[in-house]
């Protein structure tokens, strides 16, 4: 219904451009329709490969971090998925992850090497089922036309305002000298159209934006549901939230640093902010506090939780009727004690991975076990161990 | 012509009745599939475990050689399980005997402990990342088939699609259930505390028919 909405909007801009530019709201109608069709056409087939590569992530296989991958394909054995979903890395310190795609068959995920380091088993558990939630419940395709069309608003109220713009410098609006209402009467008729589309250019895109947030923001918990019910361990998620929380200062910064971008560039804001874990997001404490207060690991235990928290509901009754309410299971041995040691392997497995896709051998010096990192602009046949002095042959 | 209607409105109803029966049909089918799908899910992983253990009981002896009791009741409660596989069991005799294969290799994680040299081992390392995933995913396609048994279940005992379920031969399907208290859950493959003297293993009861 919000996507209507932004429809609306889109044809409404289309519609004033058409009747200013060119005396014609049909022109208009169609130039919005033929933008908006061919960036849909692009999306669904391009989309999720230039959202990948705008966030600059790697495709990784099972060999290259087996954790995460693992991790993954029990989340999908759990969604009941029925095609592996392609695993992203984005060397990046920030803790983000996302899914796209455009439909459960060609679907993809990505997660940031900060997060993939800072996350026991888990709690990755639950980052990648919220992630693969939103696969199963189609929302990666919806986050895609939906940015699509917040996309073309943009494009097109930009250039629409740039013209007006330039061609009022240019003196009294050059185009609409050739009108043919152009009489004393028209004159303040073309005033208010005038104005009417200026303002329709300017808040377009805001309006788009806010009806853009909302949608995804219902998304995010239905996906925190579905990844409830899928590792039945809610309290996964929740402690990686709370992790995302206590470090969602650095996540600002870097939004606030890539932000100008933005403005200019639709496709690279799409690429931010398809089902990035934070920008488009409901808050998370409340999103804690309804996966901490949930008794069971069902669709029907989250939206008694979530009634709870927000007043109103958020999961389909199909949902409701057909799943069966859930019993929890407990935390997993690995999260109990040893916190720490965790975390360092954690770090070093992550770390290891990025420098291996930068084309860094590690080898394992013969004599006292130390690893040595070799760049890959190394061509010597041996290296001297600097902890022992052991000469390894490369 | 009060003929015609009632014509017209009989071959109403039967139009109706018959699309009732084919979409609960339909319906029924797709789950029946969808229990079959997520059996032969379980099916895979459980293979997979089958696979791991010859290597990871190699590894172990390695280090731990004289933990043979241990070892070997792993070797017997996979060379079971497998048996009772190839043989074509039924569901609750497989769940019986993966059952037992998961409590002895719990037992055998539990002894690991004690060789600290093991656990720095790095093909073990890898062999143990493997292991805990391979059970994680056991559970889940578990947890899976019984979600999809679950629905499958009710569409052939609710009303109007029970009435379809018995004329089409559509039979209620079994749970993959292993009873034991601790047995939803991952088994405890716990690396970091110190070694407990009493395994946590009990042998599973009996699965429910």
């Amino acid at each position: 219904m919000l996507i209507v909405l932004m429809g609306a909007l889109l044809l409404a801009i289309g519609y004033v451009i058409g009747l200013y530019f060119f005396d014609s709201a049909l022109a208009g109608l169609i130039i919005a329709l033929i933008v908006w069709g061919i960036m849909n056409l692009v999306a669904l087939f391009q989309g999720d490969s230039i959202i990948l590569s705008m966030s600059g992530a790697r495709k990784i296989g099972p060999q290259d971090h087996p954790r995460l991958y693992n991790v993954v394909e029990e989340m999908k054995i759990a969604s009941g998925l029925e095609k592996m979903p392609d695993v992203y890395i984005i060397d990046d310190p920030a803790l983000n992850a996302f899914a796209t795609g455009r439909d459960p068959n060609h679907a993809s995920l990505a997660i940031t090497s900060g997060l993939l380091a800072k996350l026991n088993r888990d709690e990755l558990q639950g980052v990648i089922g919220h992630e693969i939630g939103h696969v199963k419940n189609r929302d990666i395709r919806l986050m895609l036309f939906a940015s699509i069309l917040l996309g073309s608003i943009v494009i097109l109220a930009w250039y629409a305002s740039r013209i007006l713009f330039f061609s009022g410098m240019a003196g009294g609006g050059g185009r609409r000298s050739s009108s043919k209402s152009g009489g004393g009467g028209g004159g303040i008729a073309t005033l208010i159209i005038l104005v009417l589309g200026l303002a329709l250019m300017i808040l377009a895109p805001i309006i788009a934006q806010i009806i853009y947030f909302s949608i995804s923001r219902k998304r995010e918990y239905l996906a925190d549901a579905s990844s409830a019910v899928y590792t039945r361990y809610p309290e996964g998620l929740a402690s990686a939230l709370e992790k995302l929380q206590t470090n969602s200062t650095q996540v600002k910064n870097a939004n606030k640093a890539t932000a100008p971008m933005y403005i200019s560039n639709p496709f690279y804001k799409k690429g931010m902010a398809v089902n990035d874990l934070f920008a488009t997001h409901p808050p998370l404490t409340d999103r804690i506090r309804i996966l901490r207060s949930m008794a069971g690991a069902g669709y029907a235990e989250y939206e008694r939780s979530y009634q709870q928290v927000k007043h109103s509901k958020v999961v389909p009754d199909s949902a409701l009727t057909t799943e069966p309410s859930m019993p929890m299971r407990q935390a997993s041995a690995q999260a109990e004690a040893g916190e720490v040691q965790e975390q360092i392997d954690r770090t070093r497995q992550t770390s290891d991975l990025m420098w291996k896709m930068n084309n860094y051998r590690t080898i394992t010096c013969e004599n006292c076990g130390t690893r040595l990192r070799l760049p890959p602009s190394y061509d010597q046949p041996s290296v001297r161990c600097p902890h022992c002095g052991h000469v390894n042959e490369v | 012509m009060p003929g015609v209607i009632a014509g017209i409105v009989i071959a109403v109803i039967v139009l109706i009745i018959i699309l009732i029966y084919v979409a609960n049909y339909n319906g029924l089918v797709g789950l029946r599939n969808q229990v079959k799908n997520a059996w032969s899910q379980i099916d895979v992983q459980l293979k997979r475990r089958y696979d791991l253990i010859p290597n990871l009981v190699e590894t172990v002896k390695g280090y731990a050689a004289h933990e043979r009791a241990t070892l070997e009741a792993v070797i017997n409660a996979r060379n079971m399980a497998q048996s009772v596989a190839s043989a074509g069991g039924g569901v609750g005799e497989r769940a019986r005997a993966e059952g037992e294969l998961t409590s002895a290799l719990s037992r055998l994680m539990v002894v690991v402990e004690q060789y600290p040299n093991l656990k720095a081992n790095q093909n073990f390392l890898s062999l143990q990342e493997e292991l805990t995933s391979t059970e994680n995913k056991i559970s889940f396609s578990r947890q899976y088939y019984n979600d999809s048994v679950l629905r499958y279940n009710n569409k052939t005992e609710m009303f109007p699609s029970n009435i379809i379920a018995s004329i089409s031969g559509f039979k209620r399907s079994e749970f993959f259930e292993v009873q034991t208290a601790g047995e939803r859950e991952a088994p405890k493959v716990s690396f970091v505390t110190p070694p407990s003297s009493t395994p946590p293993a009990t042998p599973p009861a009996p699965p429910k028919a």
